[in-house]
């Protein structure tokens, strides 16, 4: 089966991690995820006010694009491209006056989009087109008596247009992880903001969200936390090199993509998680836990 | 606080804009205080969120913009999907920032000239857009 997929800037750059070990996995699964053509940057977050309709634009070429080249499916595991192209795609659906506008101001590049491509993440097409049970038969390396501490972020369930999962309490990850025969942290952490673009004029904030979250984790005995956004991933890994400083107690916690913990469940090579870009890295502890050689 | 209260703020063009850009009845806020309990970062701001809405209300623009609150929300949504009321918080907030950042007389709250080119290289780009996105004009 083929599907088409969005990868957005970071995916192809700091966040490589993400994409190949994607890519490589799902194609274990029998499913190619097929690059759409032409793509440009969907503007990273849904604009919210009600004249912003020029930050509407990149999320709708995205979406033109995919329908031109015969999809009605577009992919994402990025959760900022998701929400983005997601929420700008109901907008479409639901507000025929804005739309209106937008392909009038388009009138160069004809636009024909109703809001036909649907917008999945890649947590929903494990769950909803392999299906769960039927990934938990094709695990090789269960991933028995890890301990994973499961974290949403905002933007892969918020706002309820986003309909993923439950907003206050969604366990696709849980359901995920346990197909692959990990153990599940309970943590009501789980949806709590990182601190999202304050990363980048005010660290100290993203610090105190990470310590709390991370600790969090670490106090209910995880062994590691898993995610799917790359902006939580850079404030959850990454800033660790400021958490450790400011809190003594702090001593890391390695984080994984989804799918880095999927691929190596399916028992795929270890390269294909390019590891050297994970901050703290995991692979001590598959390597303790006899997940890799 | 001392605040000045008048009719001419509550009728003001600052809360028609700030209802127009957000889209949202802002008198349809009850004052609950739902969206301050469960607000990642309020431990960081000088007015609450509930607090910023209800000067909405009031019509006090000054004291909006010379707090701190709408530049330490993250857009992380949480009180806009707990509101009982149905309020869009989040994109009050958003219509706040844009009252300023689109204020040619007043400076970007983040100037992306200022970013250094370790931050370039080291930050990843959803990271730099969006902050952009939020605190620019
Ligand atoms: S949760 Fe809604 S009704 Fe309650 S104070 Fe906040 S905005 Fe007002
Ligand atoms: S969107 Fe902003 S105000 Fe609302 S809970 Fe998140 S950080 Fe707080």
């Amino acid at each position: 089966m083929k599907l088409f997929y969005y990868p957005g800037c970071t995916v192809k750059t700091k966040a490589k991690n993400l994409e190949a070990s994607a890519l490589a996995a799902m194609k274990e699964l029998d499913i190619e995820l097929v690059e759409v053509a032409s793509w440009n940057c969907c503007g990273t977050v849904f604009g919210m006010s009600t004249d912003d309709l020029l930050h509407q634009l990149a999320p709708l070429r995205n979406l033109l694009r995919v329908k031109e080249q015969g999809g009605d499916k577009v992919v994402t595991m990025c959760s900022m491209c998701y929400n983005t192209l997601k929420r700008a795609n109901h907008l479409i659906r639901t507000d025929e006056e804005k739309k209106k506008l937008l392909v009038d101001f388009m009138s160069e590049e004809p636009v024909h989009y109703e809001g036909e491509v649907e917008v999945l993440h890649l947590l929903e097409v494990l769950r909803d087109v392999v299906g769960f049970e039927k990934l938990k038969e094709k695990v090789k390396v269960p991933l028995q008596g890890l301990k994973l501490d499961p974290y949403y972020g905002c933007m892969l369930t918020r706002p309820q247009e986003i309909g993923l999962d439950n907003l206050e309490n969604p366990t696709i990850l849980e359901d995920f992880l346990v197909a692959l025969g990990a153990e599940v942290i309970k943590d009501p952490m789980k949806t709590e903001c990182c601190g999202s673009y304050h990363t980048v004029n005010a660290v100290e904030v993203v610090v105190e969200r990470g310590y709390g979250i991370l600790n969090s984790a670490v106090k209910k005995g995880a062994d590691a936390m898993v995610l799917s956004c790359p902006l939580c991933d850079y404030n959850m890994d990454h800033r660790q090199r400021e958490i450790v400083k400011k809190y003594v107690d702090f001593t890391g916690i390695p984080i994984f993509y989804f799918t880095q913990l999927l691929a190596i469940a399916l028992g795929l090579e270890t390269s294909v998680n390019h590891f050297d870009l994970n901050y703290v890295d995991p692979l001590p502890l598959l390597k303790k836990r006899n997940f890799v050689a | 606080m001392k605040v000045e209260l008048s009719s001419e703020k509550v009728k003001s063009d600052f809360v028609k804009k700030v209802e127009e850009l957000s889209g949202q009845n802002i008198l349809s806020c009850y004052q609950c205080g739902k969206c301050s309990a469960g607000c990642p970062s309020s431990y960081a701001m000088d007015l609450l969120p509930s607090q910023v809405i209800r000067m909405v209300q009031l019509g006090l623009q000054d004291e909006i913009v010379n707090s701190k609150t709408v530049w330490l929300c993250a857009s992380c949504l949480t009180c806009s999907v707990r509101c009982p009321r149905g309020v869009d918080i989040a994109a009050i907030f958003e219509a706040l920032r844009l009252v300023v950042t689109r204020d040619k007389d007043k400076l970007n709250y983040v100037e992306p000239s200022e970013i250094t080119a370790e931050q370039l290289e080291e930050l990843p780009q959803i990271a730099l857009i969006s902050n952009f996105r939020k605190f620019t004009g």
